[in-house]
């Protein structure tokens, strides 16, 4: 049997046509807020079907994002869960200025894996019949600030304080709840909606004026800054489609 | 030049006492452990010993996880607590003190069994013959012997339970003075970019996890020459 020898030219040749294809449908390297986990995947399913260009994801929360952009993670584009660290990261020159734009607004609800534990005005915060209530670390999650302004809106932060555990993000906090180790949890509304719905456990979606805005924001990087599909990406989620999907999680948009 | 505020000295504190307590713990069960591993020839030796050494392989988060469901609610161990009146054990003290017993367990077992049969069962035997019994055997003849390998268990079981932090995390919800530990506290400061605390504690675990390690290769040099 005569084998096939490849030769350094053909390698080469196979080599350029790759480079030259990676050149037209580019690679977009994505970090993005935990809690906008669901939405993005249904967004970049349909970006990649019309654009040809694909989309890598890394989800995380967005201060650990901005620390490791400022020692040169490899991302293009972030997609925070606030606008402070874009902004940081805008100021430093690390983000493309006049790129940073506010693609959702984040939605509190305090929620149960039980149904009916829940009213629909939050009455059972005060009542004090649960164990353990889990938030996000203020310090460290919007939504777990969010939490904090909320219960201080109440008069209820200081009767909470021993009853509170705090996870590094809302996704923790969520798992508190769903694994039923804690009774109530603040969470994003997006966690537990699917197509428009929720349909477990019980939920009182806080009112906006309770706690500032969740500024939802997404910059494109300073290394990307010449990256087609980047932009295209983030022009993606500013347009009709994106938006569409980003409600039906339970999002609002400014 | 950051300075160590109380909430950090409390997890310094609280991460002594969890690795005091597990370390304690370990002893007691890892040492009729390791030593039924050291002499059985049960055919399920094999497998006992394989989930012995399972957190050596397994992610503390699939550890963290399974344990955060075990002892929630709707979990055997949560509702056995619930049902004995000790409460639910995550986001407690204790509920760490469990789960760091799991993941430490390999380091306590394993040089524990391994100066066990290094002992090999001549000594018991001739033990045997002066009519020792089996729990004077045990005693006064393989306890002293297997002495590096306690220490070895002892010193590694501490060590690894202060540098825990996948369980802490899954387990623990941060609360301070009850789970809030020294990995947990410094991943929080590393985390809202408050790097002044977070190299305050983090150099100092550095600092000391090399003194420990060190006196565990000097201390292992000595018994090794003394027991020769």
């Amino acid at each position: 049997m005569k084998s096939f020898k490849l030769s350094p030219w053909s390698l080469m040749g196979a080599l350029l046509a790759t480079m030259a294809q990676a050149a037209n449908a580019g690679e977009v390297n994505a970090a993005v807020a935990a809690n906008f986990t669901e939405p993005v995947k249904q967004i970049v399913e349909l970006f990649q079907k019309e654009s040809g260009h694909t989309v890598k994801l890394s989800f995380g929360s967005s201060g650990k994002f901005t620390s490791q952009i400022k020692e040169g993670a490899p991302f293009d584009v972030l997609l925070a869960a606030d606008e402070k660290n874009p902004k940081m990261l805008e100021q430093e020159g690390l983000a493309v200025e006049g790129s940073r734009f506010v693609y959702a607004l984040g939605k509190l609800v305090l929620w149960s894996a039980q149904p009916g534990y829940v009213d629909d005005k939050g009455t059972v915060l005060g009542k004090g019949s649960y164990n353990k209530l889990a938030i996000a670390d203020p310090k460290l999650a919007p939504y777990g600030f969010a939490a904090q302004e909320t219960l201080q809106k109440l008069e209820l932060w200081d009767k909470v304080q021993s009853k509170l555990v705090t996870g590094e993000s809302i996704t923790q906090a969520y798992q508190f709840a769903a694994t039923g180790n804690a009774e109530l949890a603040f969470i994003a509304l997006s966690q537990i909606t699917k197509d428009g719905k929720v349909t477990e456990g019980s939920w009182w979606i806080v009112p906006a004026h309770m706690y500032s805005p969740i500024k939802q924001s997404a910059v494109q990087l300073t290394a990307a800054k010449d990256k087609a599909a980047a932009q295209a990406f983030l022009a993606f989620l500013k347009g009709e489609k994106a938006v569409a999907i980003i409600r039906s999680f339970g999002y609002e948009l400014p | 030049m950051a300075t160590l505020d109380p909430a950090d000295l409390h997890a310094v504190w609280l991460t002594l006492k969890l690795a005091s307590v597990t370390t304690c713990l370990l002893l007691l069960i890892a040492t009729p452990l390791a030593w039924w591993l050291a002499h059985s020839r049960k055919w399920y030796k094999g497998p006992v010993a394989a989930v012995v050494a399972l957190p050596l392989v397994l992610p503390p988060t699939v550890l963290g996880f399974y344990l955060l469901l075990l002892m929630g609610p709707h979990g055997a161990v949560g509702e056995l607590t619930t049902a004995l009146g000790l409460g639910r054990l995550p986001f407690t003290f204790y509920g760490l003190v469990i789960g760091s017993v799991f993941f430490s367990m390999p380091f306590a077992v394993q040089p524990i069994q391994n100066a066990f049969e290094a002992i090999g069962r001549r000594p018991l035997e001739v033990a045997a013959t002066l009519r020792a019994g089996a729990w004077d055997r045990f005693v006064s003849v393989a306890l002293p012997l297997a002495r590096p390998g306690f220490l070895t268990a002892i010193i590694l079981a501490f060590a690894h339970t202060v540098g825990e932090f996948g369980v802490v995390l899954m387990l623990g919800g941060n609360i301070p003075g009850e789970t809030r530990v020294l990995s947990v506290a410094i991943y929080s400061h590393v985390e809202a970019m408050e790097y002044g605390a977070a190299h305050f504690l983090a150099g100092g675990m550095v600092l000391f996890s090399f003194v420990v390690l060190l006196g565990l290769y000097l201390a292992g040099g000595k018994l090794s020459k003394v027991t020769r």
